[in-house]
C-alpha cells in the first residue's frame, strides 16, 4: 500500500511537469514566432491560405484560449497534419516509434553488457595499462560528436571494408508485423535470415549510440567499485578468506551497482537524445529521422510534434525509473 | 591573481588537465590567428571549381572541399564560430542560471519552488530536443543557435547554484553574518557567491564542451549558421555525399570538434580536482 502511495506521489509530480513542458512548447511555437501560422502553413502558402488557416486553427483568438485548446487537442492525440506526408503527425510518429525503441534498447543492452564489466576490471586493475586505455576511451566517449562517429564507422566498416550495410533497417520486406520490433517479429516467426539481416543493420547505429553511454557506465562502475572496495564489509570478507572473484563479482558489484542503476535512467535520456542525430546519419526510420526530415522540409507542425513526443517519452521514462528505484532500494522506501 | 596562479600551477601538474589546457590554448590560438595561420585565408568565401575535392597535399594540408576551398583554412575560421557560440551561450546561461539559483537557494517558499520547477522542466527534456524546436522556430542563424543553447542550458547552473547555496546556509559563517545584520543581497553576493565559485567554474568548463557539441549537432542538422559559414557541424553534413572518396573532408572537422570538447572536459575534470578536493574525478561529467 505504501508503495502505491509512493507511486501516486511521483505521479503527482508528473502532472505539473507535463503541463510545464506543454507551456514551454506552446510558448516556443505560438508566442515567440512573429507569425506562427506562416510557419505552420509552410513556405509555399499564399497569404490568403495563411489567413484561412489562421481562422481554421483558431490562432486569431486570445493566447490563454489558444493554450487551453492546445492542451485539449494534444490530450485527444491531435498534433495537426504533416505538410509533407499529409497524414496526422501522431500516426507518423507512432508508426516510427518501434524503430527508435529497438535501436535505443539494443544500444542500452550493448553499453550495459560491455560497460559494467569493463568498469569493474578498470577498478580492480587500477592504474594498469587497461585502466589507462579505458580512461582514454571514456574521455573520448564524452567528447565525440555522435553524428561524426557514425559517419566514420560508415566510412570504415560499410564503405571500405564492406562488413556491414551502409544504412537503413532492412533491405527487403519487413517481417510479419506483430510488435513492430524487427528482431522480435523475426524471432517469433522463426525467420532467422531476416533476424540476421536486421542485426547487421543494427550493428553500426547501435555502436554509435552506445559509445557515449558506455563511456559513462565504465566511469560510474569504476568509481562505485573503488568506493565499495574500501568499505569495511569488503575488508571483512577478504579477512574471512572468501575467494576474490566471489567478493568482487557478487558482493562488491551488487552494492556498487545501486548507483549505476539510477544512472541507467539518465543513460536512457542520453540515448534518446543521441538517437536524433544517429538515426539521421544511418537513415534509420525512427522518430529522429522524421524530426530531421521535417526540419529540412520546414514542416513546422511535425517538428513541434516530435518535441512534445520526445519530451513526454522522457518524462515518462524518468517517472518509471524513479518508481523502479524506489522499489529496488530499500533505503528510498524508508524515507 | 595569486589564487589564479595557484590553480594554474596545480593544473599544470595534472597530466590530463594540462592536455586540456593545451588543447584549449590551441583552439584559442587558431581562432585569434586564423587570418595569419590560414594558408588560403580567402577561401571562406571564394570558389575554385578547378580545385574541387583534392586530397591532402603540400598546397592544401587537409585537402579541399566541394567548392575547392582549403579545408584547413576553413577549419581555423570555424574555430572562431565555435568559441563565439561556446562563450556567449555559456555566459548567457551563467547570467540567467546563477541569479535564479541564488534566489531559489536563499529564499524558502513558493518563489523558490516555482523557479526550481521551471528549471526541472528544462532538465527533464534533452537539451538538443528543445534546442531543435527553438532553432527551427527562429530560423537558422548564428544568433539563434546561441539563443537556443542559452535558453536550454541555464537550468544546469541554476541547479548547481541552488544545491550549493542550500548546503552553505547551514554553515556557521553564513548564519553569523546574517545575525550581524547583513542584508540578503549582501550575504548572497559577497559571502555565498565566492564560496560556490568552484562548482560554477567546473560546470562552466564542462558546459563549454557540451554546448559546443550540441551546437555542432544543430549545425549538422541544418539549424546552424547558413553557408558559406565554415561552421564545423555543417561542414560534416556537406561532406557526406562525397564519401568514401573525399575522406579528409569529413574527418578533419570532426577531429576538431572532438579535440575541442575533450579539451574542455579534461580541464573541467582537472579543475574539479584542484578546486574541490571533496569531489573526485570519477563523478559525472556528461549532461542529459
Amino acid at each position: 500500500m505504501r508503495l502505491l502511495a509512493l507511486a501516486l506521489h511521483r505521479l503527482l509530480w508528473f502532472a505539473p511537469t507535463l503541463l510545464g513542458l506543454l507551456v514551454v512548447t506552446f510558448v516556443i511555437s505560438r508566442v515567440i514566432p512573429a507569425d506562427p501560422v506562416a510557419l505552420v502553413a509552410g513556405e509555399t502558402a499564399t497569404p490568403a491560405q495563411v489567413e484561412a488557416l489562421r481562422r481554421d486553427l483558431g490562432y486569431d483568438r486570445p493566447l490563454p484560449v489558444q493554450f487551453v485548446d492546445y492542451v485539449a487537442r494534444l490530450g485527444r492525440g491531435d498534433m495537426g497534419t504533416s505538410l509533407f506526408t499529409r497524414r496526422p503527425i501522431v500516426e507518423d510518429l507512432a508508426h516510427r516509434l518501434p524503430a527508435t525503441i529497438e535501436l535505443t534498447v539494443v544500444a542500452m543492452i550493448v553499453s550495459v553488457l560491455v560497460g559494467i564489466p569493463l568498469g569493474v576490471l578498470s577498478a580492480l586493475w587500477r592504474n594498469s595499462l587497461l585502466d589507462h586505455a579505458l580512461r582514454v576511451i571514456t574521455v573520448s566517449g564524452l567528447a565525440i560528436a555522435s553524428f561524426w562517429l557514425g559517419i566514420m564507422l560508415q566510412l570504415l566498416f560499410a564503405m571500405r571494408l564492406g562488413w556491414t550495410p551502409l544504412n537503413g533497417r532492412l533491405p527487403g520486406f519487413p517481417p510479419q508485423d506483430l510488435t513492430g520490433f524487427y528482431l522480435i517479429d523475426a524471432a517469433l516467426t522463426w525467420d532467422w535470415g531476416t533476424f540476421g539481416a536486421a542485426l547487421q543493420h543494427l550493428a553500426l547505429p547501435a555502436a554509435t549510440l552506445a559509445f557515449p553511454a558506455l563511456a559513462t557506465l565504465v566511469r560510474f562502475t569504476r568509481a562505485g567499485v573503488l568506493d565499495v572496495m574500501q568499505s569495511n564489509f569488503a575488508l571483512y570478507e577478504r579477512a574471512m578468506g572468501l575467494p576474490r572473484p566471489l567478493i568482487v563479482w557478487k558482493y562488491i558489484l551488487r552494492s556498487a551497482l545501486t548507483s549505476t542503476v539510477t544512472q541507467i535512467g539518465l543513460l536512457f535520456g542520453i540515448l534518446l537524445a543521441g538517437a536524433v542525430v544517429t538515426e539521421a546519419v544511418f537513415d534509420w526510420p525512427g522518430i529522429g529521422t522524421y524530426a530531421v526530415n521535417s526540419i529540412l522540409r520546414s514542416d513546422y507542425n511535425a517538428v513541434m510534434g516530435f518535441t512534445v513526443w520526445a519530451g513526454v517519452i522522457f518524462i515518462v521514462v524518468n517517472l518509471l525509473v524513479d518508481v523502479a528505484h524506489t522499489l529496488v532500494d530499500p533505503r528510498e522506501r524508508a524515507s | 591573481m595569486t589564487a589564479a596562479w595557484f590553480v594554474l600551477t596545480r593544473l599544470a601538474r595534472d597530466r590530463s588537465a594540462l592536455i586540456g589546457l593545451v588543447l584549449i590554448a590551441l583552439l584559442v590560438l587558431s581562432a585569434v590567428l586564423a587570418p595569419v595561420l590560414a594558408t588560403h585565408p580567402d577561401d571562406v568565401f571564394e570558389l575554385h571549381p578547378s580545385e574541387r575535392l583534392k586530397g591532402p597535399s603540400g598546397a592544401h594540408w587537409l585537402g579541399t572541399d566541394r567548392m575547392g576551398a582549403d579545408v584547413y583554412s576553413r577549419l581555423l575560421f570555424g574555430a572562431r564560430i565555435t568559441i563565439l557560440i561556446g562563450i556567449i551561450a555559456v555566459g548567457a546561461s551563467l547570467a540567467i542560471g546563477v541569479p535564479i539559483g541564488l534566489v531559489a537557494g536563499y529564499h524558502h517558499g513558493w518563489v523558490s519552488d516555482l523557479l526550481m520547477r521551471v528549471s526541472d522542466i528544462f532538465l527533464a527534456v534533452p537539451q538538443v530536443v528543445l534546442a531543435i524546436a527553438i532553432a527551427q522556430t527562429l530560423g537558422p542563424s548564428l544568433p539563434n543557435v546561441i539563443l537556443a543553447l542559452s535558453v536550454t542550458y541555464w537550468p544546469w547552473f541554476a541547479r548547481v547554484v541552488y544545491a550549493e547555496t542550500r548546503a552553505l546556509q547551514k554553515e556557521v559563517f553564513v548564519e553569523s553574518t546574517a545575525a550581524l545584520g547583513a542584508s540578503p543581497w549582501r550575504l548572497t553576493v559577497l559571502h555565498v557567491l565566492p564560496n560556490i565559485a568552484s562548482p560554477i567554474i567546473v560546470r562552466a568548463s564542462i558546459g563549454m564542451g557540451f554546448t559546443i557539441l550540441t551546437a555542432a549537432a544543430l549545425g549538422f542538422l541544418g539549424l546552424g549558421p547558413p553557408p558559406p559559414t565554415p561552421e564545423w557541424g555543417r561542414t560534416i553534413a556537406e561532406s557526406r555525399e562525397f564519401l568514401p572518396d573525399a575522406w579528409w573532408y569529413a574527418t578533419a572537422p570532426g577531429l576538431a570538434i572532438f579535440l575541442t570538447v575533450m579539451g574542455f572536459n579534461l580541464l573541467g575534470d582537472g579543475l574539479r580536482d584542484v578546486l574541490d578536493p571533496r569531489l573526485r574525478r570519477s563523478g559525472p561529467a556528461r549532461d542529459g
